[in-house]
């Protein structure tokens, strides 16, 4: 898969940004590119295919018409190839953070800087920006960003500190073994003795454990104790122990991520329980020039298939073409007769 | 059938349950708040739920693959399963769950 990847922090103009390069993102640019219409893609995560890729990428779909059985990477895959002639531009990584009207059209802005103007936004965000889940420990907000880390930007932060990791997936795992050489003490808090981890890293950090250079401790974290955003130590809580605590400075939960709406509840636009009402004939928003497709709109008969969702971004190409293009008539053509849409699809 | 089940605020909804439905699904149908983000595919860890000790060892046994899944599940006890996974059938008359806290 070779995609059009941008660096963050730029300036561009397109015709169309698409915020979310789920499946329902990527089609999308395959219905504006026949309508020769330029598109750019904003998404959280660092690769396309959104939840596809996120929580199901091995897991078989089957209700995709034509294919009998594909996965959420098989089918990010064939949309990627599917795409591919339209050349549409990806900002991965990124939120996008603001959205202002400018002139006829809009510009986003991301949380890196990224700058995009475009005469149309297309949300198309399915659940929402994947995050990081947050444990719900009385206190813990009080202490994120200053003892309490989501992720880990800079080992260096981690270095001559008393950290606790909690979690048993691969993030938990590897930054177990990371961060020990580095770190003053290293606890990894786990609720089992047991880890959906890959087991190479599952028998490294074990035989860390047996040679004394870390901990694993199988509880729960019941609270937090510090003051002042400084963590000094946790209580955590078994059956047999009942509450104990442990030193620690730093903090780091990694039990995989989740959808929030986040900033796109900031753009001003009318909100149904967190999600988007658009009509049914062009799967616009209240907002002229911004639209909804996917996971995130809703209407009545609504049904959360990525198969509507397709439906969904045809239909909104054609009202996006009239906007960007509104001295040119539209022709509707099928890819099956039309030697100049074969032409854009490079197989003519 | 009934499914009983304590929101997070702490009251009892008494549901109906379908044969062959997942407690999520029945949850869900309700409109009680479990997000269950990944739709019953044993992804996500956000159909989250406590088990009534009573009904602890009466559920078929967790597989592998949804006591993987509880990692990525906030505030995990040992009485925590993943509800998409809990198949409502006529021996489950009467289960009772209490929806698990949500990350933050």
């Amino acid at each position: 898969m070779t995609a059009n990847v941008a660096q963050p922090g730029g300036q561009h103009k397109t015709d169309v940004v698409i915020i979310g390069a789920g499946p329902i993102g990527l089609f999308a640019v395959f219905e504006l590119g026949l309508l020769d219409l330029k598109a750019h893609l904003i998404d959280i995560l660092d690769r396309p295919g959104g939840q596809c890729t996120e929580l199901y990428p091995e897991k078989p779909i089957y209700d995709i018409p034509g294919l009998v059985e594909v996965t959420g990477q098989g089918l990010t895959d064939k949309l990627m190839d599917q795409i591919k002639p339209f050349g549409a531009t990806f900002h991965f990584s990124q939120m996008a953070e603001s959205l202002e009207k400018v002139g006829d059209g809009w510009r986003i802005t991301t949380d890196a800087g990224t700058q995009i103007e475009a005469r149309v936004v297309v949300i198309a965000a399915g659940g929402g920006s994947f995050t990081p889940k947050k444990p719900p420990i009385p206190g813990i907000e009080g202490y994120e960003n200053t003892s309490v880390f989501y992720a880990v930007r800079k080992m260096e932060r981690f270095r001559d500190k008393v950290v606790v990791i909690a979690g048993g997936g691969d993030s938990a795992l590897d930054w177990t073994l990371n961060l020990q050489p580095i770190a003053k003490k290293l606890v990894l808090v786990h609720h089992r003795d047991g880890f959906r981890a890959a087991p190479d890293s599952v028998n490294k950090m074990r035989a860390l454990v047996a040679e004394g250079k870390m901990e694993f401790q199988v509880a729960n974290i019941k609270a937090l104790n510090g003051a002042n955003g400084q963590l000094s130590s946790l209580t955590l809580n078994t059956k047999e122990k009942g509450d104990y605590q442990v030193p620690a400075e730093m903090l780091l939960p990694f039990f995989g991520l989740t959808m929030k709406l986040g900033p796109v509840a900031n753009f001003g636009i009318n909100l149904h329980e967190n999600l988007i009402p658009v009509e049914t004939e062009k799967f616009e928003t209240t907002t002229p020039g911004l639209f909804a497709i996917g996971d995130i709109n809703t209407y009545p008969g609504k049904l959360k298939l990525i198969l509507s969702g397709f439906h969904e971004g045809a239909l909104m190409a054609q009202q996006a073409f009239r906007y960007c293009k509104p001295d040119e008539k539209l022709r509707f053509q099928y890819t099956t007769s039309s030697s100049s849409l074969q032409k854009k699809l490079g197989v003519a | 059938m009934k499914l009983i089940v304590t929101d997070r605020t702490g009251n009892e909804h008494e549901l109906t349950a379908r044969d062959d439905w997942s407690a999520m699904e029945v949850i869900r149908d309700a409109n009680l708040p479990l997000s269950a983000e990944c739709g019953g595919a044993c992804a996500c860890a956000t159909c989250h739920v406590y088990v009534d000790e009573a009904w602890t060892e009466r559920l078929p046994a967790a597989q592998q693959q949804e006591i993987d899944m509880l990692d990525f599940g906030v505030a995990v006890q040992e009485n925590s399963r993943l509800s998409c996974q809990i198949k409502m059938t006529p021996e489950l008359e009467g289960l009772k769950v209490t929806l698990a806290p949500e990350s933050l």
